[in-house]
């Protein structure tokens, strides 16, 4: 990147900055004038002598008022046309400047996606993420005005100078006689504020990835008690911060004070000398008064100058220190990831290093000189302990890592030339812990087929307008102009032709990593919107009636389900579910606060059902101080089984020794609201309380009703009521098949069930729709609400999926289950049987069912053969072997 | 069957005789009422357990298996406590039990089991005895065998 800030301003706004100065320069003649105007109104207009009246301008001829108002209206235009000018010129520095400040970010970000790998070991998140957001910011103002700022105020500052002297250059040199020693002295403060400025930004990086450090090691922090150790050292940092910008404020403060002293011995002048000149009449006050005010104008350019001097001192110590961090040595050009070649072909035929060598930080060779020809396509094993350099060699096989000499070729293609678009597409390589982006599991799956876009997206009306807008916008600021909204799947890549064949690819990809149940699960336990796939929520309540209708034919079964039924009281829901009866959307309704609801109160006095309600929250209140008296307040069983907490139990001990059963209408509201929320949650079934009798259900079944009918019209959308053709938006799949509850205190049922659901599925066909769902599961920041296990079965199908001609493994499946890698393992030495997989394996025993195996030793292939040949007596592989 | 219910049966226990009812009341409360079909399983021998079952009604069959295939060795009836040797002792279950016919049971789990046994003696003096009477049930059944 360019060295200096100005030569970075110049290579890319060299236009825009020649037309703000030109603008600038442009101006100057009607600033001039409106400097010369006041001094004609007041000595030609007011003071002037009425003989010379009336004048004759363009053959109009004007009296004194006449002429005065003329000036005046000419002094109006120029204020106008001077406001105009300042207008347009800050706007178009605020458009170049951002543009500028948008491309720096745009080059800073594709570095960093140039970096070489081992960069990342030197420098951190918490580095990287600042310097593109926030240090760079201030640059954009500077950007905008770096030439136009200084050439429109100190050609302001000339003009008003010039306007000074050619009244009375006695005078125009009093004001600026101290000038110099601004010039002087300013500098040299600012140096040192430069200084410190550059500590500063330092301090603040280190600070940022501190504070990155501290949020991914938090467990550590929590499991080792070190939060106190941790606050010391950002303290301590903090205060280095502090120091270094307090030191800055005072800095920056003198400057300020002997400016402004400077400026104000300006004044001084002016009263003293000009004062003098005018009483002994050789200076006119029009003329005086004009200089004054010229003067005063003075200031301000003068005042923008030195300010500017200094943003332009930050702004090259922010220069300098950003980029002197995105030079990385071995940086490779950026057309290694904007290269598109007409053909990709294959990267077939055989692997071949030549004297390849990795060098680490230290100088050590992790990678030590090998020389080899390994035949492909082969199912390629990589033994070695730990250290050995396996992985190393797997990524640089895989051009993760570009070797520090020689080179790795296949099929007599060197890659270390090689632009991504080839090698992005024709290898693979999964380390131990493939990166799982936020957003969907299948959104992940399919990431490594979206190189380009390949479908452009179709814009209509005002957003075709806009695009293009963005387009241009983005063209100017040297950004990359593909849209993000196109579609940017290659099918092809994967082999399909469809959306439906790409999921079926999808699909597969996921059972060779068997990661297919997991997701059906997801999938089960996900929502869909009705509204926008119709053809689900069909599919759904299709699986509901065989759901419904296999329940029927077997009894056992029918007893596990308690369904939905609007006649009837369900026993295995609570008496608010009973109420409600459907699902509630939005914020209307809150199942844990029914009783302070004022809708559902009113429902229960229409069916004259407060009283009794009231009596079982007493009764359950009574129960729940009868069981719970004795236990300690912070034993486990509290906390799951009582439906009050400890605290409120005492409350309600104190409560019911002073309260009338009989008379519990007369409560306050929020007693009532206490005593009502406790029968709100009973479940008769699992309760087994007693207190919902029949007769309660009845009467509930018409509060119910009663709840439907009057439900105002503003809250019509806010229950999804339970009805037997519809399927319920905010309930899960799995919920919706069921369409019931599963019954308490049969511990087969939650089994049995899942089964009778997999079975509807299965019968209709409607397994991979489930799936589809599941991969619309959100997998949260990095995939964290994915076990790490399925991170890297995601990682790897991901990896499959593009068909890539080698696939490079470095212990890819060692942190997974033994079976996961047992399954793996053979469906991945199947799938790749005709094509190339290279797999670093963390057990040496593993390599068996590969056809070739490699063993390194301190970053040399100290053996190499088919397993057979290796497993002879006295070979370092049968030592790692029987080691193992 | 409510609770009051369940806590009438708990009553005529003998392990429970002399608890106090509210005592009783949050045991009840606490477990989780179970249905088994004749013939599941309610535990298999080996697995860990983390819970005691009350028959309240049917009868189960305790099942040992041998080298020479699974041996019914004891049938087990309404009223009566099982399992409570692997929670008492940490150790995997002794036997299967298999629903001799339908069975609904209490389940109690190890936590509040083990806080009735340490807040009432006369519990653990129960458990005891039924220890002991089984300890004596096996030696002599043992002496038996080795006599024959």
């Amino acid at each position: 990147m360019e060295k200096t800030v100005y030569k970075y301003l110049i290579r890319y706004s060299l236009p825009q900055q020649i037309w703000l100065t030109a603008l600038a320069a442009l101006s100057f003649p009607f600033l001039y004038a409106f400097y010369e105007l006041p001094k004609r109104i007041i000595n030609g207009a007011i003071q002037g002598d009425p003989e010379d009246f009336p004048i004759a301008i363009f053959d109009f001829d004007f009296d004194q008022t006449g002429y005065l108002f003329l000036l005046c209206g000419g002094f109006l235009v120029l204020v106008l046309i001077n406001q105009v000018f300042k207008y347009y010129i800050n706007v178009y520095q605020g458009l170049t400047g951002e543009r500028m400040l948008r491309r720096l970010r745009f080059q800073l970000f594709s570095r960093v996606l140039r970096f070489p790998q081992p960069t990342f070991k030197n420098m951190s998140q918490g580095e990287i993420i600042p310097m593109i957001t926030a240090e760079v910011e201030p640059l954009g103002g500077f950007f905008g005005e770096a030439f136009a700022l200084p050439a429109f105020q100190g050609g302001t500052l000339v003009v008003i100078l010039a306007f000074l002297f050619y009244q009375n250059w006695i005078m125009a040199a009093a004001a600026v006689a101290l000038y110099p020693i601004q010039l002087y002295l300013i500098p040299r403060l600012q140096m040192r504020v430069n200084a410190l400025g550059k500590e500063r930004v330092r301090l603040v990086r280190r600070l940022s990835d501190r504070i990155g450090e501290a949020v991914q090691g938090v467990p550590e922090v929590h499991i080792h008690d070190t939060s106190q150790f941790v606050l010391s050292d950002f303290s301590d940092r903090l205060g280095s911060i502090f120091h270094v910008r307090y030191r800055i404020y005072r800095q920056k403060f003198v400057i300020k004070f002997i400016n402004n002293f400077i400026q104000q011995l300006g004044p001084f002048f002016f009263y003293s000398l000009g004062g003098y000149l005018v009483i002994s009449g050789s200076l006119e006050m029009g003329t005086l008064v004009a200089a004054i005010a010229a003067h005063k104008d003075l200031g301000g350019p003068w005042k923008e100058l030195l300010s500017f001097y200094q943003r332009r001192e930050d702004a090259k110590i922010k220069y300098d220190q950003v980029i002197g961090q995105f030079e990385p040595v071995g940086m490779p050009d950026e057309s290694m990831q904007t290269d598109e070649p007409e053909m990709i072909e294959p990267l077939t035929g055989d692997l071949t290093m030549a004297n390849l060598t990795l060098t680490d930080e230290v100088g050590d060779n992790v990678v030590d000189g090998i020389s080899l020809n390994v035949t492909m396509p082969a199912r390629v094993a990589i033994v070695g302990e730990s250290g050995s350099g396996t992985s190393d060699l797997a990524q640089l096989l895989s051009r993760l890592l570009y070797p520090t000499r020689g080179g790795v070729s296949i099929g007599g293609r060197e890659l270390t030339g090689m632009p991504e678009a080839v090698t992005g597409r024709r290898l693979a390589y999964v380390g131990q812990q493939g990166y799982v982006f936020a957003g969907s599991l299948g959104f992940n799956l399919l990431y490594g087929l979206k190189h380009r876009p390949m479908q452009e997206f179709e814009y209509e009306g005002e957003a075709k307008s806009q695009r293009t807008w963005h387009e241009n916008e983005a063209e100017a600021a040297g950004n990359t102009t593909l849209d993000i909204n196109a579609d940017w799947i290659d099918m092809e890549a994967a082999g399909a032709d469809s959306p439906e064949s790409l999921q079926a690819q999808g699909l597969r990809a996921l059972e060779l990593v068997g990661l297919d149940d997991e997701v059906y699960r997801l999938g089960l336990r996900g929502t869909i919107d009705p509204k926008e796939r119709n053809d689900l929520a069909e599919a759904i309540l299709r699986a509901r009636a065989s759901f419904r209708d296999h329940l029927e034919e077997d009894d056992h079964m029918a007893d596990l389900i308690e369904v939905f039924d609007r006649s009837a009281y369900n026993t295995n829901a609570t008496m608010g579910e009973n109420l409600l009866f459907g699902n509630i959307v939005g914020e209307a309704f809150d199942m844990d606060r029914l009783a302070d609801n004022p809708y559902v109160l009113e429902v229960l006095e229409k069916v004259g059902l407060t009283e009794r309600v009231l009596q079982i929250g007493y009764d359950t209140a009574a129960t729940m101080v009868e069981i719970f008296a004795d236990v300690p307040p912070d034993h486990e069983l509290f906390q799951q089984y009582s439906f009050v907490s400890a605290e409120e139990l005492g409350e309600l001990q104190h409560w019911l020794t002073r309260v009338d059963r009989e008379n519990l209408i007369g409560l306050s509201e929020e007693e009532r609201s206490q005593i009502m929320s406790l029968p709100f949650k009973l479940i008769p079934a699992r309760h087994r309380l007693g207190m919902i009798d029949e007769d309660i259900q009845e009467k509930l079944l018409d509060a119910r009703e009663v709840f439907a009918r009057d439900l105002p019209e503003d809250a019509k959308d806010s229950v999804e009521f339970f009805d037997l053709d519809t399927y319920a938006s905010t309930a899960n799949i799995q919920d919706n098949i069921i369409f019931g509850r599963i019954v308490y205190g049969r511990p087969e049922a939650t089994e049995r069930v899942s089964a009778l659901i997999s079975e509807v599925i299965e019968e209709l066909g409607l397994r991979d729709t489930v799936v589809e769902v599941g991969l619309s599961y959100d997998v949260g920041v990095s995939g964290s609400r994915l076990s790490s296990g399925q991170r890297q079965k995601l990682a790897l199908a991901r990896s499959i999926l593009k068909r890539p001609d080698i696939l490079f493994l470095s212990e890819a499946t060692a942190a997974l289950d033994t079976a996961s890698q047992a399954l793996i393992m053979e469906n991945l030495l199947e799938e790749f049987a005709d094509r190339g997989l290279v797999w670093v394996l963390h057990k040496a025993d593993l390599a068996r069912e590969f056809d070739y195996v490699l063993v390194m030793r301190s970053g040399k292939v100290a053996e190499e053969g088919t397993f057979e040949e290796l497993i002879s007596d006295g070979t370092y592989f049968k030592q790692l072997l029987d080691g193992a | 069957m409510s609770l009051n219910e369940e806590v009438d049966l708990l009553r005529k226990i003998p392990l429970f005789a002399n608890i106090e009812p509210s005592k009783l009341k949050l045991l009840a409360f606490t477990s989780e009422r179970l249905k088994f079909r004749e013939g599941t399983e309610l535990f298999h021998q080996g697995d860990m357990g983390d819970s005691a079952y009350i028959i309240i009604d049917g009868a189960v069959g305790i099942v040992v298996s041998t080298p020479n295939g699974d041996v019914k060795v004891a049938e087990v009836n309404k009223n009566d406590i099982i399992g409570e040797i692997a929670i008492l002792c940490d150790v995997p279950r002794t036997a299967t039990v298999i629903a001799d016919q339908d069975v609904e049971v209490l389940k109690i789990s190890k936590e509040l089991f083990f806080q009735m046994v340490g807040e009432f003696p006369q519990m653990a003096v129960e458990i005891m005895r039924e220890l002991a009477i089984r300890l004596e049930k096996t030696t002599s059944q043992l002496t038996q065998a080795l006599n024959s």
